[in-house]
């Protein structure tokens, strides 16, 4: 059963069952920014990018994002760069995969954020969203809407941290203007 | 609305923040120099490059790439800065193209930050140069403007420089091509991409490529460029030496593990007598479905899958046991970079908490503080153990899949002491990779990681006989480390000659001072040389001259496209040209030979292996350091100089060695040279 979080929100990532989840990820999808006229080409195509900050008790040890694709510990996976968009219609464009079994021990917060590179507002993407998905069973867990989301060109999406033996994700929904994480950083971190 | 700029033009700029995007084709370094209203660069510290990729107001990317994207903020530059002037080289040593004319016409955009283009300008017209001023940006009235420039120089980044007034012209370009060139020496080649479209594996004749190169970079790719940018082109590229083991049905591993000889299955049979016909294209037969792989039995429930050796994905048993050995050598290295990056965080979380006891005033009461310090030190211990755990559970599972992989390796890929060397015949076809050692770390002493490189290899093999920083030196003095380096590079040459059909690899001696004779011996009394090692200067300048003679012949007939008309003695097998003693017996122009070859050779499958210790050679300075560069260092002892290509672990390496007294060595060579004599008739 998806859940459409909203802010603050906390969900824990146990599945139905009982069991801990092993693997989440986190996608994003957005649709390509439309043609226009005779000169297809020169529309201004829309790129946003997916990020995941690892942070050791508020302190950021490693980060995935499309120059670093892979984790040094290999635990967060970022599928790769998508520099446009899709169609649309629901499928994610970027997406981070966490094998939540294999995060170094003192890595304690993963936060998800999301930001415009090409420097659109999300008022002027559409379609976007962020989800978060069972990746055994590609069960989607949360769901987050950001389209009309106002004039800015960031978010700090939701974050997952240790909660006793397992995990836990909060959705964030915070705002922010930047063009990657590193502009973010300040934003972030009143959240850990 | 984008201005297409020619040579020459220039263009208004609007915004201060900006994007200068260039795409080659081929990894280029990128680079920027400031100068002032009489258009002098003032020093090295107004040119921004990869050795010191940032400037106010600039910056560029830290390697060489074939996409590169500069951010420039005109605001953020010094007043005294009237110009900007981008500049592109390529990158020296290593076997890329040396000139701008064999690789596509440059192409550098201007763009906005938010990724529209203000100008773009393709650079055409370049012959021999190798660096060139792509673009310069100008202040004119506190006014930016783009100007299209195009001037390329022969003399590559130092005569560039020199140009724009910097009077450490050629130190700072030997700096530069040191930096771009330092994560490419270190690295072992990232493995290969993994592409849909199987094949690659039995590309046997393909000749190694430079630009595969800037795929050894270790992780952190600048900006948006796929690491396998251009590999495909470099793999469907000339096909130089074609070898007659092209296309022919393979035929396994003779003398491998019997249930690991899948590719019966794999390829139709040959057209034979009294079989059916097979109507399906030779060279689209590997898009056959290869077998399924072995898949491992379920576990038991909480426990971790039983290991099976060949699980990976692949066309045939041996891309998959290679593709699983690069797996165990990822996997090895990311879990001690988990280990290791816990293990750093403990340490200093463990310091701050000391610290903020010692400046707690309450602390001096009582046994506040030791209390405090205890805490923080069972909290230190904790971690540490749990990260421990983690690594050890990673290991264990690691081990258990050596275990397995270990024994089913083939020939190729086994060491010396694997009974498969022991029931060795002359195989069929090129595997498609070498081990050359063993690869661990040092919280995993007990797994180590066979070292695979592709066949052909795509650079050469440098065995140094100096004596390396690290290694214990009180155990091996400098006789004994040069004896050892000439047994290491014997073993390493006795098995490329195995590997190889008969006579599709051609390995030539110079031993000037006939010092390595004794570690020779094996290959010269089994005859599998192609004559006796060269002494003295002649001899020294006789195989030069007739190797450099075979890559002028074979690189004209590419370039001319005319493979069919090489002279019919020319020997189409892979040439391996050992040196020992460098640079003894080795002239001016002997060496200018060498060098020739180190660039030259292996995109014609001519490779070097030198046994050196590069102290020998240090009357010739710089000159010889492209040659070092382009070399993969090996060493005959253990040593920890190799970077894995996705963390950068510094992994001792372990040269694969014959066991002593074992006889496996006398057994394969006798067999190749068997091989050889009745493939000559």
């Amino acid at each position: 059963m998806t859940v459409n979080m909203t802010k603050g929100q906390a969900i824990s990532l146990q599945k139905n069952d009982g069991g801990t989840l092993t693997a989440v990820r986190m996608g994003l999808g957005w649709q390509a920014a439309p043609r226009r006229g005779l000169f297809g080409s020169r529309t201004r195509e829309i790129d946003l990018d997916a990020s995941a900050v690892l942070f050791a008790d508020k302190q950021p040890v490693d980060v995935v994002f499309f120059r670093h694709l892979v984790s040094d510990d290999g635990s967060v996976r970022h599928t790769g760069d998508n520099l446009v968009g899709g169609v649309g219609q629901g499928g994610d464009d970027e997406a981070i995969l966490v094998d939540l079994a294999r995060i170094p021990v003192h890595i304690d917060q993963i936060v998800f954020t999301v930001n415009s590179f090409t420097g659109q507002t999300f008022q002027e993407v559409q379609d976007a969203f962020c989800r978060l998905v069972d990746e055994t069973n590609g069960q989607e867990l949360a769901r987050y809407t950001l389209a009309g989301g106002g004039q800015y060109t960031a978010q700090i999406m939701a974050k997952v941290h240790r909660a006793g033996t397992g995990w836990q994700m909060t959705a964030l929904g915070t705002p922010a203007n930047g063009r990657t994480f590193q502009d973010l950083m300040p934003a972030i971190l009143p959240h850990l | 609305m984008t201005a297409e700029l020619v040579r020459g033009q220039n263009h208004p700029l609007t915004q201060a923040r900006l994007e200068i995007r260039v795409s080659a084709g081929k990894p280029v370094v990128a680079g920027a120099t400031l100068s002032d209203e009489q258009g002098k660069v003032h020093g090295v510290e107004w040119v921004a490059h990869p050795g010191s990729p940032t400037l106010p107001g600039l910056e560029v990317s830290k390697q060489a790439a074939a996409d590169h994207r500069l951010a420039c903020d005109l605001d953020a530059l010094p007043e005294t800065v009237h110009r900007v002037s981008v500049l592109l080289a390529l990158p020296s040593g290593g076997g890329g193209p040396v000139r701008f004319g064999a690789v596509a016409a440059p192409f550098v955009a201007v763009t906005g930050l938010d990724g529209s283009e203000v100008a773009s300008y393709t650079i055409t017209g370049l012959d021999a140069e190798s660096a060139v001023v792509a673009l310069e940006l100008y202040r004119r009235q506190d006014a930016w403007k783009v100007r299209a420039v195009g001037q390329g120089y022969a003399g590559g980044l130092a005569e560039l420089l020199a140009d724009q007034g910097l009077p450490q012209a050629h130190q700072l370009a030997g700096s530069i091509n040191e930096a771009v060139a330092q994560g490419l020496a270190r690295s072992v080649a990232a493995p290969p991409p993994r592409t849909a479209e199987g094949d690659r594996s039995r590309h046997a004749a393909t000749p190694a490529r430079g630009q595969d190169q800037g795929e050894a970079t270790p992780q952190g790719a600048p900006g948006h460029v796929s690491p396998q940018h251009g590999h495909q082109g470099g793999q469907q590229g000339s096909t130089a030496s074609g070898t007659p083991g092209h296309g022919t049905p393979q035929a396994g591993y003779p003398g491998g593990p019997a249930q690991s000889d899948p590719s019966a299955v794999t390829q139709p049979a040959a057209s034979g007598a009294g079989g059916p016909v097979n109507y399906s294209h030779p060279g689209r037969q590997a898009a056959a479905p290869p077998p399924p792989p072995p898949t491992a039995p379920p576990a038991r429930p909480g426990q971790p899958a039983q290991p099976v050796a060949g699980d990976a994905t692949g066309w045939s048993m041996e891309e998959r046991l290679y593709n699983q050995v690069w797996g165990m050598f990822e996997d090895l290295a990311r879990t001690t970079a988990a280990y290791r990056s816990a293990v750093d965080f403990a340490e200093s979380r463990l310091e701050q908490e000391l610290d903020k006891v010692l400046s707690d005033p309450r602390s001096r009461i009582g046994g506040q503080g030791d209390a405090a310090r205890e805490a923080a030190r069972a909290k230190h211990g904790q971690l540490i153990d749990r990260a421990r755990e983690a690594l050890d559970r990673d290991l264990a599972q690691l081990t258990a899949e050596a275990e397995v992989v270990e024994p089913a390796l083939p020939a190729a890929f086994a060491r010396w002491d694997s009974p498969v060397w022991q029931g060795y015949r002359v195989p069929m076809e090129i595997p498609m990779a070498l081990r050359l050692g063993d690869l661990h770390l040092p919280e995993s002493a007990g797994v180590s990681i066979p070292m695979l490189v592709r066949l052909p290899l795509e650079r050469g093999l440098w065995i140094d006989s100096g004596r390396a920083a690290s290694l214990d030196a009180s155990l091996t003095d400098s006789d004994e480390l040069r004896r050892l380096a000439m047994d290491t590079a014997v073993a390493h040459a006795a098995r490329l000659l195995a590997v190889y059909p008969a006579g599709e690899y051609t390995v030539h001696v110079i031993d000037p001072a006939g010092s390595g004779a004794s570690a020779l011996a094996p290959l010269v009394q089994t005859g599998v040389l192609s004559g006796p090692p060269a002494t003295g200067a002649a001899g020294v300048n006789e195989v030069l001259a007739r190797l450099t003679q075979r890559v002028d012949l074979v690189q004209m007939a590419i370039r001319g496209g005319a493979a069919d008309s090489l002279p019919p003695d020319l020997d189409t097998a892979e040439q391996l040209l050992i040196v020992n003693d460098f640079p003894h017996g080795f002239d001016d122009r002997a060496v200018t030979q060498l060098r020739y070859l180190a660039d030259e050779g292996p995109a014609v499958g001519v490779h070097l292996m030198m046994v050196a210790d590069r102290e020998d050679a240090a009357a010739y300075g710089p000159l010889l350091d492209p040659l070092w560069r382009s070399l993969l260092r090996l060493t005959p002892v253990p040593d920890d100089h190799l970077a894995d290509p996705w963390v950068g672990h510094a992994w001792t390496y372990d040269p694969s060695r014959v066991p002593p007294g074992s006889q496996v060595l006398q057994h394969v060579l006798t067999q190749v040279a068997a091989a050889r004599r009745s493939w000559n008739r």
